[in-house]
C-alpha cells in the first residue's frame, strides 16, 4: 500500500476509535453532573449511588478519549504535513484553543471531581463535573468547526505567494453555516449515545429483579436515560434534516451518492434498500418511497436533486480532469444505517418509558416479552453509538476525493514519510488499540454487570484513611 | 517585536511549563519501581500526581496546537520528521493515561504488575525521548529544499542529542522525586529526598554539559541580544540546580548541614528547568528548526509562521483565558496540598 493508503487507514482507524468515547464523554458527563444535583437537591441517595455508578463508567471511557485524542493531534503533522503547511493557518488555531480552553477545564476539573470527594465542599464537587461538561462541549465546538470548514471552507483566501490559504475572518470559521448544523447534530447525537447507555443498563439491571431500594434507583436511572434518548432523537432528526440540505447545497456529490442516485432527477425517490450493485446499474430488487429524497435534499417535495454523473461532469470541468466521486456503496449504506440504527434506538427508548409508565417497572418474569426487553437493553447502548460511527465515515468519506471541500485533494495532503514508518504506526497503533478495547470493554461491563455501590479493589490511600469511591 | 516572536515565546513557555509540570509526573513514574517498594507505596507514589498529571499533559497538548496554529511551517517539518520518535512517545503517553485509570480497577497482583511496569516504561521513555527531540531541533535535521526531512530514525541518535536525552531524564527524575518528598511522610519522603540529592547531581552534570555543548557548538548566530540571554539563562539554570541540589543536603548559607529544605529544592528545580528550556529556545531564535543540509532551507520564525491575522486572533485568546487556566490549575494544586501517608496497616498486594 502506498504512503496514502497507509495514512487514510490510520486516520480512519484512528479517529472512528477515538470517536466512540468521545459522545459517551460528552453526553454521560452532563448526565452524571445531573444525578449528583438531584442528590443535593433532593437528598435522595438514589441519586448519590446512581452518580457513582455511572460515573465510574464515565471515567473508564473518558481514560481511553484522552490518550487516542493526543494521537489526533499528532498526526495532522506526523500524517498529513503538506495539509498542515497548506491549511495550518486557518486549522490550528481551533486546535490550539481547544486545548487552552477545553482540555484544561476537562482535564482539572475531572481530577478535582475524581481526587475531591472529600476534600471539596458538596457543591462546588457537583460543579467540578459540570464545568468539566462545558469543557467537553467546549472542545466539541473547536474541533468541529476545524472540520466544517473542511467540509465548507469560509473565512480564507489562497495566498499564491506562500501557496497557502489564510484567514481571512476567524469568525466566519467559528460560525460557518455548515459548523451550526453540525455542531447541534453531533452533541444532540451524543446525548442520544449516553442516553442509551444509561437506559440499557438500567433496563437490564431492573429485569434482574434487584432489592427494591436498587430498583428505585435504576428505575429513575430508566426513565431519565429514556427521556434525554427520546428528546436527543428529536433534536438529532432536527438537526440532521438542516444538515441535510446545507449539504446538498455545498456537496450535492455527497447527497447524490448518499442515494447512488446517478442522474438528476426532479422529484427524487428515498431507497430504503437496495439489492443491487449500485453502480447505475438497474438494481434487483429495491423498496423506494416517492419524492423524499427531494424533501430531505432541498426541503420541497418536488424539488430537484442532481445526479452523480452530472455532477462528476461539472467538476471535471469546474476543477480538471479526475474522479470526483466518492465510495458509492459507503455512501449509500452508511447513510442507511446512521439514520436507521439512530431510530431503532428511539423506538427502543420509547418502549422502555411505556414500560415505566404510572410507577410500573418492566417484570422480570421469563416470558417472550420480558426476553426480549432484556436483548433490547443489552443492544440499546451500541445503537447510537454504531450511528454516529457510520455517520462520521459517511460525512468523512463522502467528502473524497477532497480533503478540504474544492480546495485541496487527500492525495496533496499526505506527509514525505516512507511507507515503511507509516505501516509501523498503523501496525503499532492498531495492535495497541485493539488491546485496550478488550480491556476497556472487559471494564466497561465488569462495572455496568456489578451494578450499585460497589467498591473498586484498589481501596483508600490517601492521607484521611477515609474510603474514596473513586481512586487509582 | 513581531507577534510571530511572541508566540515562539510563547511556546517556550509552554514547553518550559510541561517539562515542570509533566516533568515531575514522569519522575514519579520513573521512580515508582525505586521508591514503591510494597503496593501500599506505590499507590501513595501514584496518588500525589492523581489529580494533576491529566492537567499536566494539557501542557503538551497545547504547546502542540500553538505550534500547528502559529507556525504550521515548524509543525508539519517537526512531527513528520520526529515521526518513530512520536510514535513512541504516543504508545507511551497512551499506556501511561490508560494505567493510571485502570491500576485499581481490577483486583490481582499481575493487573496491578502490568500497568505499573506500563507507568515506569511510559514515563521513562518520553523523559527520553523529549530531549533527544529537542537535543535535534537544536543540532538540525536534514530538511530539504520542501521542508521535509530527508534523514531517517538514526540521523536523530547523535551524541549531542542523546545526552540531551539523558538531561531530560535525570531533570525530570530530580523534579519528580522533589515531588514525592514534598508532598508524603516517614520512610518515603527520607527516600524520595535520598534519590534526589543523586538525580540532582546527575541532572547538573548532564543538564549543565548540555547546556553548555549548546551554547557552544549548537547557539544560533543570527541574533545578538538573544544569544546573550541564552548564557544568562544557561548560567541561571546551572545555579538553580546547583541550588536545588544543596538544597536536598540541607546546606544553608553558613554552610552547616540542617534539615533538607523540600519546598526551596523544588521550587529551584522548577526554576532550573524553566532557565535550560528558555536558555534552549534563545539560542535557538530566530530559528525554529535549522536544515543541516543547507542554510536556506532552514525554517525560522519568519518564514514558518502564520499570518498576523491568525497571530493576533490566537493572541487576543491567550490573552483571555490563559489567567483562568493559570488559576485553576494553581487552585487544584492548592485543593490537594496535603501530604499523603501510607495507610498504617499496608494493604496486601492482592485482595
Amino acid at each position: 500500500m502506498s504512503v496514502l493508503e497507509l495514512s487514510r487507514w490510520q486516520f480512519g482507524i484512528t479517529t472512528v476509535y477515538h470517536f466512540l468515547f468521545v459522545p459517551v464523554t460528552i453526553g454521560l458527563g452532563f448526565l452524571v453532573a445531573g444525578f449528583e444535583t438531584a442528590w443535593l437537591r433532593t437528598g435522595d441517595t438514589r441519586w448519590l449511588r446512581l452518580t457513582k455508578f455511572y460515573g465510574r463508567l464515565f471515567l473508564i471511557n473518558f481514560a481511553m478519549g484522552v490518550v487516542t485524542g493526543i494521537v489526533q493531534e499528532f498526526q495532522f503533522g506526523m500524517n498529513w504535513s503538506a495539509y498542515s503547511r497548506y491549511v495550518g493557518d486557518i486549522f490550528g488555531a481551533p486546535l490550539a484553543i481547544e486545548a487552552l480552553l477545553a482540555f484544561f477545564l476537562e482535564s482539572t476539573f475531572l481530577g478535582l471531581w475524581i481526587f475531591g470527594w472529600d476534600r471539596l465542599p458538596p457543591k462546588v464537587h457537583a460543579a467540578c463535573m459540570w464545568i468539566a461538561s462545558v469543557g467537553t462541549l467546549l472542545s466539541a465546538y473547536f474541533i468541529l468547526a476545524a472540520n466544517s470548514w473542511m467540509q465548507h471552507p469560509v473565512g480564507y483566501h489562497y495566498n499564491p505567494v506562500t501557496h497557502r490559504e489564510e484567514l481571512t475572518s476567524f469568525l466566519a470559521v467559528m460560525t460557518n453555516p455548515e459548523q451550526l448544523g453540525t455542531f447541534p447534530h453531533t452533541i444532540a447525537a451524543c446525548f442520544l449515545v449516553a442516553g442509551g447507555l444509561v437506559t440499557g443498563i438500567a433496563v437490564w439491571h431492573l429485569l434482574r429483579r434487584p432489592s427494591p431500594d436498587t430498583a428505585g434507583a435504576f428505575r429513575s436511572a430508566a426513565k431519565v436515560g429514556a427521556i434525554t434518548t427520546l428528546v436527543a432523537a428529536v433534536g438529532t432528526m432536527v438537526t440532521g434534516d438542516i444538515l441535510g440540505k446545507l449539504m446538498t447545497m455545498y456537496q450535492p456529490m455527497k447527497m447524490a451518492a448518499a442515494e447512488a442516485l446517478y442522474h438528476t432527477a426532479q422529484p427524487a425517490p428515498f431507497s430504503l434498500f437496495t439489492i443491487g450493485t449500485l453502480n447505475g446499474s438497474k438494481p434487483v430488487f429495491q423498496v423506494t418511497v416517492p419524492r423524499i429524497l427531494s424533501f430531505l435534499a432541498t426541503g420541497n417535495f418536488s424539488g430537484q436533486v442532481k445526479g452523480i454523473d452530472n455532477i462528476q461532469a461539472l467538476y471535471a470541468q469546474v476543477y480538471g480532469p479526475g474522479s470526483y466521486t466518492p465510495i458509492i456503496p459507503v455512501a449509500y449504506w452508511s447513510f442507511r444505517l446512521m439514520i436507521g440504527l439512530g431510530l431503532l434506538a428511539t423506538l427502543i427508548a420509547l418502549v422502555v418509558l411505556w414500560t415505566l409508565r404510572k410507577g410500573r417497572v418492566p417484570a422480570a418474569s421469563g416470558s417472550a416479552r420480558s426476553r426480549l426487553l432484556r436483548w433490547a437493553a443489552i443492544t440499546l447502548p451500541f445503537l447510537p453509538l454504531a450511528a454516529m460511527s457510520v455517520g462520521w465515515i459517511f460525512t468523512e468519506l463522502g467528502r473524497q476525493p477532497w480533503l478540504v471541500f474544492g480546495q485541496l485533494k487527500t492525495s496533496a495532503g499526505v506527509s514525505a514519510n516512507s511507507a515503511g514508518e507509516v505501516l509501523a504506526s498503523v501496525i503499532i497503533l492498531t495492535l495497541l488499540y485493539g488491546v485496550l478495547a478488550v480491556i476497556e470493554g472487559g471494564l466497561m461491563f465488569k462495572y455496568a454487570r456489578a451494578g450499585l455501590d460497589v467498591e473498586e479493589p484498589a481501596g483508600p490511600a490517601d492521607g484521611d484513611q477515609e474510603p474514596l469511591a473513586l481512586v487509582y | 517585536m513581531h507577534l510571530s516572536d511572541l508566540w515562539f515565546i510563547a511556546i517556550a513557555v509552554l514547553w518550559a511549563g510541561y517539562f515542570i509540570l509533566e516533568g515531575f509526573d514522569f519522575g514519579v513514574g520513573i521512580l515508582l519501581p525505586v521508591l514503591g517498594r510494597d503496593q501500599a507505596r506505590r499507590r501513595v507514589m501514584i496518588n500525589t500526581i492523581g489529580p494533576v498529571w491529566d492537567g499536566n499533559e494539557v501542557w503538551l497538548l497545547t504547546a502542540g496546537g500553538a505550534t500547528f496554529a502559529a507556525f504550521p511551517g515548524w509543525y508539519a517539518a517537526m512531527f513528520s520528521a520526529f515521526y518513530l520518535p512520536l510514535l513512541l512517545i504516543l504508545v507511551a503517553l497512551i499506556i501511561r493515561g490508560v494505567a493510571f485509570e485502570y491500576r485499581g480497577k481490577r483486583a490481582g497482583a499481575a493487573w496491578r504488575r502490568g500497568w505499573d511496569a506500563a507507568i515506569f516504561i511510559g514515563s521513562l521513555l518520553p523523559a527520553i525521548l523529549w530531549g533527544v527531540a529537542f537535543g535535534n531541533v537544536l543540532h538540525g535535521i536534514p530538511l530539504n529544499a520542501a521542508h521535509n526531512y530527508a534523514g531517517n530514525f538514526f540521523t536523530l541518535l547523535n551524541p549531542y542529542s542523546l545526552l540531551g536525552g539523558l538531561a531530560t531524564l535525570s531533570l525530570f527524575t530530580l523534579d519528580g522525586a522533589l515531588f514525592l518528598a514534598l508532598k508524603t511522610m516517614g520512610q518515603l519522603r527520607r527516600q524520595a529526598t535520598a534519590v534526589a540529592r543523586l538525580a540532582g547531581v546527575a541532572a547538573v552534570l548532564a543538564g549543565g554539559g548540555f547546556l553548555a555543548w549548546t551554547e557552544f557548538s549548537y547557539r544560533s548566530a543570527g541574533h545578538v541580544a538573544t544569544g546573550t540571554a541564552s548564557v544568562l539563562l544557561a548560567a541561571a539554570a546551572a545555579v538553580a540546580l546547583l541550588t536545588a541540589v544543596s538544597a536536598t543536603v540541607g546546606w544553608g548559607l553558613s554552610g552547616r548541614c540542617g534539615r533538607p529544605r523540600e519546598g526551596l529544592a523544588f521550587g529551584a528545580a522548577a526554576a532550573g528547568i524553566a532557565a535550560a528550556t528558555g536558555a534552549l529556545f534563545t539560542a535557538l531564535y530566530p530559528n525554529v528548526l535549522p536544515s543541516t543540509l543547507n542554510a536556506a532551507y532552514t525554517l525560522t520564525t519568519g518564514n514558518a509562521a502564520s499570518t498576523a491575522k491568525t497571530l493576533a486572533v490566537m493572541t487576543v485568546v491567550a490573552c483571555i483565558f490563559l489567567p483562568f487556566v493559570l488559576a485553576y490549575q494553581a487552585w487544584t494544586y492548592w485543593v490537594f496540598r496535603k501530604r499523603l501517608g501510607a495507610p498504617p496497616q499496608s494493604a496486601p498486594e492482592t485482595q
